[in-house]
């Protein structure tokens, strides 16, 4: 990445707490356009609240989030309106409009925001619809379709106003290996054509080493490795070792309960006594 | 009592009516920003939403006419088989239609078309906005620069307050018309002679100030419910609390309100 490039997101110094709890620990990350940059990380590990804190979803207990340049987070309702105007967002659920078809839930942002004619936003639904492989699919109510299509029509609507930033939360969670290679593919191209910035949180690893640019893994609320898909590929770090290579066994745990199996175990035993 | 039990029911009390207060102007702020929107609609870009009000309107309000018209009229004929009898002790049976009216104009109609509506449209819609909430719909609403108050909840609003007082008109009429049901069928008066004696008993305060309240009344129903709903957390057992809930402090709000206007009305008017 060449430093003469304005970037497109930045994050400095971000720290976030819930009850007291530390999530996030100063978080520090630079995007520049035309990125594609993925968030990788064990469940838990402060991926989703790094997203929500990035979309103004949540504010940062410390530390700035900025976008083209300006902060985010303190920006006044309307300037964060402006922002969020120029970014997309496929949520995990896919978050479609559930009194609404597939093609209106496509339409929305469409005309909510823009002025254009009913028969160009029918084009552009169909064109988004295309994309993703549901053309056919206009009419349907959410719950009449699949989850994984529910997650293409979210992405669909997503790019509906053709963002310059695309945040993706878990794209190919819940996918079959087609729909996720469909999806990888078009988030790459996406990148590739049209010079959109991708910011993609998720814990499939084969993704994340096929799209990335640049791959970021976060673990225990802060960046261990930030780096270049190869150099994931034969890591240094035992963590990320671990979690590139699935290991049962390693610096992770799977459990990530605080106090002692033991001393919980008797504690319950003898505490009605007592 | 020792020291130690009237500290700790002070404390509750303390929490108790802290809760209160901070769910008072969860609730006010919630209407101002309301109105904010309501009246930029009316003004500027973005609209109000035409379409999706009158969608509500009917989605709330039109399929709750055969059920409060129902419940009205059995109010009616209650009241007209209540009174019967003490109006006959003092010879005065005829006065029946005032009675009925005089009930139902100010107070019974708007009131009970208010706790039926709360059933039926305040629960729909904290439901409603509720799984909206746990689908992380109004996340992608407000995320793509869609505000959900302006979006969701000013529609819900305008339909609940018009179609509250268009129910309580029609609470209103049906409500005397089934005293005056009672009145024909058993009790042997004139239909004309009910008819005449209720339009002119009623003053132009008792439908005004009975209409009036009626439009508190949906405002309180809309902004309790869309308050619960938008503030649901915790998945399906959330949005199940939530409707709970919004029905509950709906119908004590309504009720409490009642009081309050129909104290004030009798003062100033």
């Amino acid at each position: 990445m060449s430093d003469s490039v304005e970037p497109i997101l930045e994050l400095r110094g971000i720290q976030k707490f819930f009850d007291g709890r530390q999530v996030l620990k100063d978080i520090n990350l630079v995007v520049a356009p035309g990125e594609t940059v993925v968030i990788l990380g064990p469940s838990g590990c402060g991926k989703s609240t790094l997203l929500r804190t990035i979309i103004g979803e949540e504010t940062p207990d410390s530390g700035h989030v900025y976008l083209w340049g300006e902060d985010a987070c303190c920006a006044s309702p309307a300037r964060l309106d402006r922002l969020r105007q120029r970014f997309g967002i496929l949520f995990q659920s896919g978050a479609l409009y559930s009194s609404m078809t597939v093609g209106e839930n496509v339409a929305l942002p469409l005309r909510e925001h823009t002025d254009l004619d009913d028969d160009i936003i029918r084009m552009v639904i169909k064109m988004k619809l295309e994309l993703v492989g549901l053309r056919d699919f206009e009419n349907l109510m959410p719950n009449q379709i699949s989850g994984g299509m529910r997650k293409r029509v979210g992405l669909a609507r997503a790019i509906a106003r053709d963002p310059e930033i695309l945040f993706y939360d878990e794209p190919t969670s819940g996918l079959d290996p087609i729909a996720t290679s469909v999806i990888d593919q078009l988030i790459i191209d996406l990148g590739a054509k049209l010079g959109v910035t991708s910011i993609v949180v998720t814990h499939d690893m084969k993704s994340a080493l096929h799209i990335g640019d640049r791959i970021a893994m976060l673990y225990g609320g802060e960046f261990i490795a930030v780096g270049r898909p190869d150099e994931f590929r034969h890591p240094r770090d035992e963590r990320v070792r671990q979690f590139v290579e699935g290991l049962a066994d390693g610096p992770i745990p799977l459990r990530v309960s605080k106090t002692d199996y033991l001393d919980d175990l008797l504690g319950a035993e003898v505490e009605p006594g007592g | 009592m020792s020291h130690a039990s009237w500290v700790r029911l002070l404390e509750r009390v303390g929490a108790q009516g802290e809760g209160l207060v901070a769910y008072l102007g969860g609730l006010g702020y919630l209407a101002l920003d309301t109105v904010r929107h309501t009246l930029t609609g009316v003004f500027a870009r973005p609209r109000i939403k035409t379409d999706e009000t009158f969608f509500q309107m009917v989605r709330l309000g039109v399929r709750a006419v055969p059920i409060i018209a129902l419940v009205q009229l059995f109010v009616g004929m209650t009241l007209a088989f209540t009174l019967a009898p003490v109006l006959e002790m003092y010879g005065q049976l005829d006065q029946l239609a005032t009675v009925v009216a005089k009930a139902i104009f100010p107070q019974l109609g708007p009131l009970i078309a208010a706790v039926v509506l709360t059933g039926f449209a305040g629960a729909a819609i904290a439901a409603e906005l509720g799984t909206m909430v746990v689908g992380e719909e109004v996340a992608a609403l407000r995320t793509s620069a869609i505000h959900p108050i302006r979006f969701l909840v000013v529609p819900r609003v305008i339909a609940c307050v018009i179609m509250t007082v268009a129910l309580a008109v029609l609470a209103n009429i049906v409500g005397t018309a089934g005293g005056g049901l009672v009145a024909y069928l058993i009790l042997d008066i004139d239909p004309y002679h009910y008819y005449h004696t209720a339009v002119e008993s009623l003053l132009v305060k008792d439908v005004v100030t009975g209409l009036a309240k009626s439009g508190i009344f949906g405002l309180i129903i809309v902004m309790v419910s869309c308050y619960e709903g938008l503030n649901v957390s915790g998945g399906a057992g959330g949005v199940g609390r939530a409707t709970t809930a919004s029905v509950v402090r709906a119908i004590f709000l309504i009720i409490t309100a009642n009081c309050a206007f129909t104290a004030l009305f009798y003062f100033i008017w």
